[in-house]
């Protein structure tokens, strides 16, 4: 993408899919084809949308002037895409849990985090020095819009404090910059 | 001034040993179970020399205190929780009878703030309580000089103990368990450290803070505290992959007081070391100030007690 003066930028597409085997490639395929970098891929198998299908989350990166021709090319492939373009996350956030994570579920905390706030989760890291049914410690990073920080802390908070983790929750960055 | 001194531990010696610097005279030590008196000036020497020896300061009762020639009462004893006594006893003792109160002491002024002030308006001398936030850093008087009605909120890394063991941890990627013995050993740490790692302390502090700025009525009740005790190491590594560290912050606005670890940029202002503290206010026409230095310590508490003397001096 160096033929772009360098120039791309991050967008996040949201896909239902439906639950068929072959779904998640047919979708991701135009992004690729179109120019697009895929940078993760979240697939919130478990949680269904109203009409029954899959939600995903797409973050990707190209150069702007590509990423019409990259929603185009999902429409004509079929591919429901839900959201794009203009409403990608502009801040992200990182934020640690501590306590039993993984016996607690992770795969539903993530999901969970992602449905009941207007998040993605970019990006985890997960450390279980003394093993996976002992207190582990994991990192999110999640993408969100500006103005609803707040609100998915919040969230976070309450899935954290019904799984009995607990949140390290950054000071946010009005707080901290300056 | 003539100084009457309660409490005997590392802060109330040390203002005992360094009054004179500041042009003070101390005219009464006591600590919990004996007082030494003499209008003229006590030999400290002797009686800190005593208090090693026997354990106790002097030969007659500490209640001798209050019946001794003094200006103002410098409270230094232990700081208590829920009725904040003997602390507020001594206070309204001296304030009633028209002498000034500085106070190294956390417990009256953030469990009875209100009750203080009430006794204060009724009687002639004043309270002051540099000491109680930030040691040696002048957080109140900072205050004082913006207006508090200037200052929106305060945060702040209050607890070097606390701030001690999460510095190691990040730097050393070793347990709590391990870095709170150590502390320990170096003294950082008290054999029970509760007060410090459960975030009573930096509560404490910010408690103070609330009052002072939006004129009284918080108690502890009214913080959200969190402390450190069962962070696992591998939070401050994950942290770290991303350029954070954890800090226990305090967080004073209108709407409450909270503590807990948080995470802050890892080479950002509020990632001090070691046993440094540091605070920081948001005012309305001044942006952000921020002050650092030594949060405890009994020569830079004391500091802060004889600053407070000083400044009632200067007043006079």
């Amino acid at each position: 993408m160096a033929d772009h003066d360098g120039h791309v930028q991050a967008y996040t597409v949201r896909l239902e899919l439906a639950d068929e085997p072959g779904e998640l490639l047919h979708a991701l395929e135009p992004i690729a084809e179109h120019g697009g970098n895929l940078l993760s891929v979240f697939h919130e198998r478990g949680s269904l949308t109203p009409r029954g299908h899959i939600p995903v989350e797409v973050d990707l990166e190209c150069p702007p002037d590509r990423f019409d021709a990259i929603v185009s090319a999902l429409r004509e492939a079929s591919v429901n895409v839900i959201r794009a373009g203009a409403e990608r996350y502009d801040e992200e956030i990182t934020v640690v849990l501590t306590g039993h994570i993984i016996d607690t579920d992770i795969s539903d905390t993530l999901s969970r985090i992602t449905t009941e706030s207007n998040t993605s989760v970019v990006d985890i890291s997960l450390s279980a020095p003394e093993g996976t049914s002992d207190v582990s410690s994991a990192r999110l990073r999640l993408a969100t819009d500006s103005a609803d920080t707040g609100d998915v802390l919040d969230t976070v908070a309450q899935i954290a404090d019904e799984k009995e983790l607990r949140v390290i929750a950054p000071l946010t960055e009005r707080e901290v910059t300056a | 001034m003539k100084l009457a001194v309660l409490g005997a531990g590392a802060v109330g010696r040390s203002v005992a040993e360094l009054a004179e610097d500041y042009g003070h005279t101390v005219t009464a030590l006591a600590d919990s179970t004996s007082a030494v008196v003499d209008s003229d000036g006590i030999n400290v020497d002797a009686a800190v020399a005593r208090k090693n020896d026997d354990e106790t300061v002097g030969t007659v009762a500490p209640g001798a205190a209050f019946e001794s020639e003094y200006d103002v009462l410098v409270e230094a004893t232990p700081t208590t929780l829920g009725d904040a006594q003997p602390g507020f006893d001594h206070a309204r003792a001296a304030l009633e009878s028209d002498h000034h109160v500085v106070l190294a002491n956390k417990g009256p002024v953030a469990e009875r703030y209100d009750d203080l002030r009430a006794i204060e308006a009724e009687n002639d001398g004043r309270v002051l309580f540099e000491a109680t936030v930030g040691g040696a850093i002048p957080v109140l008087s900072t205050i004082a000089d913006v207006g508090s009605d200037n200052v929106t909120a305060v945060r702040g890394v209050l607890n070097g103990t606390a701030n001690f063991i999460l510095s190691r941890m990040a730097a050393e990627g070793l347990s709590y368990e391990h870095v709170l013995a150590e502390a320990q050993d170096l003294g950082v740490a008290e054999a029970d450290p509760s007060f410090d790692v459960d975030g009573t302390d930096a509560a404490l502090k910010c408690v103070i803070l609330a009052n002072v700025l939006f004129d009284g009525q918080y108690t502890i009740g009214d913080a959200e505290v969190a402390g450190i005790r069962d962070l696992p190491g591998s939070a401050l590594e994950l942290a770290s992959e991303d350029g954070w560290t954890i800090r226990l912050v305090g967080e004073v606005a209108r709407d409450g007081v909270r503590v807990g670890p948080r995470l802050v940029p890892e080479n950002g202002t509020l990632a001090v070391s070691g046993t440094r503290n540091i605070v920081q206010f948001e005012t309305k026409h001044a942006g952000r100030l921020n002050i650092s230095g030594r949060g405890a310590g009994g020569p830079e508490t004391a500091s802060a007690v004889l600053s407070d003397v000083t400044t009632l001096a200067r007043e006079e």
